[in-house]
C-alpha cells in the first residue's frame, strides 16, 4: 500500500524561475491496485512519480509504502532511490546498450543489498524473462531489440527484484499505435496476475481508462479528481476533467428553475431550455456549464418523444470506420455527435437531436 | 567521497600554478644573503623599456602573420574540399592528422634542413641550377617563422573551417546561384558572410595557438635575435642568474592575451543563434563544378601535400641515412649508412628516456580521463550550484601557454618543497594540468549523449552511486574515454614547451633528447630519432582512428 500525503515539489527551471510542479498532492493506492496519474504535459504527474521513486526531492509532504516511510519532511526522512527497492520503467526504457538482455535484467540482483548466488540470479532472471516472453533472446545484445521488446525488457528489469511498488512513466508512449494496443493488454494481464501495487503515469486518457483501478486527474500541479475510470468519465468533478478525459460539448447557461420533486433543474442555454438531472443544489440564476458527451447526443430522422428534443441540420460528417462523427447545428450552435455508421442523413439534411437529462453533467462556473 | 577527491584535485591542479605565477611576478629573486621581498621591479624591468614594447609587437606580428597564413590556406582547402568537385580530395582528411604525427620541433628542423641559407637543400639546389649568388630563401627570419608555423597548423584551420562549411544549409547558397550569382559571388557574398562567426573564431583560435608556440620562435627566431614572449621566458629562466620574476612578468602578460582570446572564442560559440544556419535535416551539399579549373585546384592540393608531408619527411629520412649532413647528390647516394640509427639505439639513457615518455603519457592520460569523467558527470548530469565554476576551473589550463604553465609549476614546487622538484612527478603534474581540458572536452561530448534515465534506472535497481558510475556511466563513456585517452597519450608524448623548464638529467623525455641533439648540432642523429618518433606516433594515431571507429558504432 502506497500513501502520499500533502506532497509539494518545486524546482528552478533554466531561467532560474521556481516551477511549482506538485501542489498538495495526496492519494492512497491499495495493495495490488493499478493507480494512474493522468494529465496534460507539465501538470506535475511525472514529478510526483519521480518523488515517489526518490529521484526528486519534494519540498514537503510524506510518502510511505507498506508502512515504511521513505520520505517525510516533518520527520526529516529521505531514503535514497537505490535503498527504496521500487521497480521503475522509464519513458525511454533506459535499456543499457552495453549489456545483453540477460545482463540488463540481472543487474538489480547483482547490485542490491540482498546477495544472490549465481544460480538464484539465473533462475530469477529467466523466470521474469519468460513472463515477458523474452527468454529466447536472453543472450542477444540489448540494442538489437525492437521497441516492444525493449519495453518488455524494461518491465522485466523492474520486476526481477520483486519490488514493493512498480512505477511506470509513460511506458507505452514510444510505441506505434498497433503495438501500443497490444502492450496495453499485456501490461494489464501481468499487473493483474502478479498483483503488484503500481503507479502509472500517462497523458493518454484511453490508456488510463483501459488499465486503471483508479485514476487521479491532475492539472497545474493539483489533483482535480480521484475515482474509478467509469466515475471519472461519466461524472467528471470539474470542467477540466470533463474536457480532458474524452470529447465533450460544453453548453453555458443560467439556472432557470429547479424542477419540483425529481432531482432535476432547467437551464437556459444557447440551445434553448435544457433539462438536466443533478443531485447538486444549484441556485436559481447561477451561471453553470453543461457537459454532454458526443455519444450521448442522440440523432434520429423521425421526431423522438420526451424532453430535450431540438430540430437541427447536418453541417459536417467525418467517417471513422467503426463510427461516424456528425456536426449538427441547432440554431446558431454546433454540437458534436457520435453515431453508428448506419445513420446516413446527407449534409444539409434535417435531423432531430435528443439528449437524455441523466447524461448531462453540470458544473458551476461562478 | 570520489566526487570530493576529484573536485579538490582539480582545483589544486588548475588554480595553484596561476596563483603562484602571479605571486612570483611581484617578488624579487631570493639569494643567500637577501630574502625575497615584494616588488614591482619585475614589471618595471619588463615593461619599463622599449625593448618590451618591441617584444610585444614582434609577438603580435608573428602570431597574426602565422594565424592569417594558416587561415587562408586552411579555408581555401576546406572550401575546395567541401564545396567543389576537385579530384583526389578524399585524401585530405588524413591531412588533419599531420600536426599530431609530426611534432612541431621536427617540422621546424626539417624546414631548416630545407631552407636554411647555409645548408638548406632547396637553397643549394636553386643556387646551383640558377647560378644565384645569394641563397633565395632565409628561414631564419620573421617570414620564415610565419611560413613554418602557419603551414604546420593550417590543417587545424582546414578542420575548423570544414566543420563550419558543413554546418551550413546549402540551400542558402543554391538560392544565390538561382538568383544568378557566379561561383565567386556566391562564395564571397553568401558563404563567407554566413560563416563569419566561425571565421572570426577560427582566426582567434589560431592566433592564440601561434602566440603560445615555442618551438618555431626558439629554433628560428632566437639565433637571429627575433624574440617573442615564449622564447623570452625561456631565455630569462636559462640566463645566469636565472630571472624567474622577470619570466613570470612576461608570463602574466602572455596569459592575459590568451585569456582574452579564449574567453572571446567561448563567448562567440555560445551565441551563434543569429547566424544559426543548421536546419537539422540530413543533406548532401551540391558541389560546384569548377570545370577545367578543378585540375588547378588539384595541383594546389598536391603542392600543399608535398610541402607539408612529403618534403619534411623525406628530408629527415635522407639526413638520417648520412654520416654527416649533405645535400642529395649522386655521390651522397653511394654513401648511405645506417650509422645514425645505430647511434640512436646505443645512445646512453635512450631506454630510460623512452620509458619516461611512455610512463608519463600513459599515466597522465589515465588520470586525466578518469578525473575529468567525474568532473564532467557533475557538470553535465547534476544540478549542483556552482558546477559551471567547476567546468571553468577544469578548463582553466587551456589559457596557459605550455611554457608559462611549466614556469608556474616550477615556481610552485620551488617554493613549496614537497620533494617533487627535479623528479618525474613534477612533469607528471604538469602534463595532467595541461591536458585536463582536452580530457574534459572528450568526456563531455560522450556524456551529453548518455540519457539521464540510464543512470536513474540503475538507481531504481538499487545500485549505489559508485556502482552506477563504474558499471553504467564509465562503460557508456567508453568511446569518448578511449579516443580522449589516446589523444592525451599522443600530445603528451610529444610535449616539449612545458617539459623544457621542468626536466632534469634523470627525467628527460624523447622530445627533450631531440631538443638537446639540435643544440649539439647532431643533425643526422636527430633525423634518425625523428623518423622513428614520427613512425611510432603514426601508429598511435592509426590506433586512435581505429578505436574511434570501433567504439563509435556502439553509441546507440
Amino acid at each position: 500500500m502506497l500513501t502520499v500525503q500533502g506532497l509539494y515539489t518545486e524546482y528552478p527551471n533554466d531561467r532560474g524561475e521556481i516551477v511549482r510542479a506538485a501542489q498538495d498532492v495526496s492519494f492512497t493506492v491499495e495493495e495490488g491496485r493499478l493507480f494512474t496519474l493522468l494529465g496534460p504535459s507539465g501538470c506535475g504527474k511525472t514529478t510526483t512519480l519521480r518523488s515517489i521513486a526518490g529521484l526528486e526531492r519534494p519540498r514537503a509532504g510524506e510518502i510511505s509504502v507498506n508502512g515504511r516511510v521513505v520520505y517525510s519532511s516533518s520527520k526529516g526522512v529521505f531514503v535514497a532511490p537505490n535503498r527504496r527497492g521500487f521497480g521503475m520503467v522509464f519513458q525511454s526504457y533506459a535499456i543499457w546498450p552495453h549489456m545483453t538482455v540477460f545482463e540488463n535484467a540481472a543487474f538489480p540482483l547483482e547490485v542490491g543489498d540482498k546477495k544472490y548466488s549465481k544460480k538464484q540470479v539465473r533462475e530469477n532472471v529467466m523466470r521474469v524473462l519468460t513472463a515477458v516472453q523474452l527468454d529466447e533472446l536472453a543472450d542477444r545484445e540489448a540494442t538489437k531489440l525492437s521497441g516492444g521488446q525493449q519495453q518488455r525488457l524494461a518491465l522485466a528489469r523492474a520486476l526481477v527484484m520483486e519490488p514493493a511498488l512498480l512505477l511506470l512513466d509513460e511506458p507505452l508512449s514510444n510505441l506505434d499505435a498497433k503495438l501500443r494496443d497490444r502492450m496495453r493488454f499485456e501490461l494489464k494481464r501481468l499487473q493483474r496476475e502478479l498483483k503488484i501495487t503500481t503507479v502509472y503515469v500517462t497523458h493518454d486518457q484511453s490508456e488510463a481508462l483501459a488499465l486503471s483501478h483508479e485514476i487521479a486527474v491532475m492539472n497545474q500541479g493539483r489533483i482535480q479528481q480521484i475515482g474509478r475510470p467509469r466515475d471519472i468519465y461519466e461524472h467528471p468533478a470539474t470542467q477540466f476533467v470533463a474536457d480532458f478525459v474524452g470529447n465533450t460539448n460544453f453548453l453555458e447557461g443560467v439556472v432557470l428553475r429547479a424542477s419540483s420533486g425529481a432531482p432535476c433543474c432547467v437551464v437556459r442555454t444557447e440551445l434553448g431550455d435544457v433539462t438536466v438531472h443533478t443531485t447538486k443544489p444549484l441556485p436559481v440564476d447561477g451561471r453553470i456549464a453543461v457537459s454532454i458527451r458526443p455519444e450521448d447526443v442522440e440523432l434520429s430522422e423521425s421526431q423522438p418523444s420526451g424532453e430535450n428534443v431540438w430540430q437541427a441540420t447536418v453541417e459536417q460528417k467525418v467517417f471513422l470506420g467503426e463510427a461516424i462523427d456528425f456536426r449538427v447545428a441547432v440554431g446558431s450552435r454546433s454540437l458534436l455527435s457520435r453515431q453508428h455508421p448506419t445513420l446516413r442523413t446527407p449534409i444539409g439534411g434535417a435531423i432531430f437531436v435528443r439528449v437524455n437529462p441523466e447524461k448531462c453533467v453540470v458544473f458551476s462556473t461562478q | 567521497m570520489v566526487i570530493g577527491a576529484c573536485v579538490a584535485f582539480t582545483v589544486y591542479i588548475a588554480v595553484i600554478p596561476l596563483v603562484f605565477l602571479i605571486w612570483q611576478s611581484f617578488r624579487t629573486p631570493q639569494t643567500a644573503t637577501t630574502p625575497a621581498v615584494w616588488t614591482f621591479g619585475n614589471y618595471a624591468a619588463a615593461y619599463g623599456t622599449s625593448e618590451t614594447f618591441r617584444l610585444f609587437l614582434t609577438s603580435i606580428r608573428f602570431a597574426f602573420g602565422a594565424s592569417l597564413f594558416s587561415f587562408i590556406v586552411g579555408t581555401a582547402l576546406a572550401w575546395m574540399n567541401e564545396r567543389t568537385n576537385t579530384p583526389f580530395k578524399s585524401v585530405f582528411y588524413a591531412l588533419s592528422l599531420i600536426p599530431l604525427v609530426i611534432p612541431s620541433i621536427l617540422f621546424t628542423v626539417s624546414w631548416i634542413l630545407l631552407a636554411s641559407p647555409q645548408i638548406g637543400i632547396i637553397n643549394q639546389l636553386l643556387q646551383n641550377w640558377l647560378g644565384l649568388q645569394q641563397p633565395p630563401f632565409d628561414i631564419y627570419s620573421m617570414g620564415g617563422m610565419i611560413w613554418v608555423d602557419g603551414l604546420h597548423y593550417s590543417p587545424m584551420a582546414f578542420l575548423l573551417m570544414s566543420a563550419a562549411f558543413r554546418a551550413m544549409d546549402p540551400s542558402l547558397e543554391e538560392s544565390a546561384t538561382m538568383s544568378g550569382a557566379s561561383v565567386w559571388q556566391v562564395l564571397w557574398r553568401v558563404t563567407l558572410k554566413l560563416t563569419w562567426p566561425a571565421i572570426f573564431a577560427t582566426i582567434l583560435i589560431l592566433f592564440v595557438r601561434s602566440i603560445e608556440s615555442f618551438e618555431v620562435p626558439a629554433l628560428l627566431g632566437l639565433p637571429v635575435g627575433i624574440e617573442v614572449f615564449t622564447s623570452s621566458i625561456y631565455t630569462a629562466v636559462h640566463r645566469y642568474p636565472s630571472q624567474v620574476g622577470l619570466a613570470s612578468a612576461y608570463g602574466v602578460a602572455l596569459l592575459a592575451i590568451t585569456t582574452v582570446g579564449v574567453y572571446t572564442v567561448s563567448r562567440l560559440s555560445g551565441q551563434g543563434s543569429k547566424y544559426a544556419t543548421m536546419t537539422g535535416k540530413g543533406f548532401r551539399p551540391r558541389q560546384i563544378d569548377l570545370g577545367g579549373w578543378r585540375w588547378m585546384t588539384a595541383a594546389g592540393f598536391i603542392l600543399y601535400f608535398i610541402l607539408i608531408v612529403v618534403l619534411p619527411f623525406l628530408v629527415l629520412l635522407w639526413s638520417s641515412l648520412q654520416h654527416f649532413y649533405t645535400v642529395p647528390s649522386r655521390e651522397a647516394f653511394h654513401n648511405l649508412t645506417l650509422d645514425p640509427y645505430r647511434f640512436v639505439f646505443t645512445y646512453p639513457d635512450l631506454a630510460s628516456t623512452v620509458w619516461n615518455s611512455v610512463l608519463l603519457s600513459f599515466g597522465s592520460a589515465t588520470v586525466v580521463m578518469l578525473v575529468t569523467s567525474v568532473i564532467c558527470w557533475m557538470v553535465v548530469k547534476t544540478k549542483i550550484r556552482g558546477r559551471w565554476l567547476l567546468d571553468n576551473i577544469a578548463s582553466l589550463p587551456l589559457v596557459f601557454p605550455g611554457i608559462v604553465l611549466g614556469l608556474a609549476i616550477m615556481i610552485f614546487y620551488l617554493n613549496v618543497d614537497v620533494g617533487v622538484y627535479g623528479t618525474i612527478w613534477i612533469m607528471y603534474v604538469a602534463y595532467i594540468t595541461r591536458f585536463m581540458p582536452y580530457g574534459l572536452r572528450y568526456n563531455t561530448t560522450s556524456m551529453l549523449q548518455i540519457h539521464k534515465e540510464l543512470e536513474e534506472s540503475a538507481a531504481m535497481c538499487g545500485a549505489s552511486w559508485t556502482t552506477t558510475f563504474r558499471r553504467i556511466v564509465l562503460p557508456l563513456l567508453k568511446p569518448g574515454l578511449v579516443a580522449g585517452w589516446i589523444y592525451v597519450m599522443i600530445v603528451s608524448i610529444r610535449e616539449l614547451s612545458t617539459s623544457i623548464l621542468l626536466y632534469s638529467p634523470d627525467t628527460r623525455v624523447v622530445s627533450i633528447i631531440i631538443w638537446e641533439l639540435w643544440q649539439n648540432g647532431q643533425y643526422v642523429e636527430l633525423s634518425a630519432l625523428g623518423v622513428l618518433f614520427i613512425v611510432s606516433l603514426f601508429v598511435l594515431v592509426l590506433m586512435a582512428r581505429w578505436a574511434g571507429g570501433r567504439y563509435g558504432i556502439r553509441e546507440a
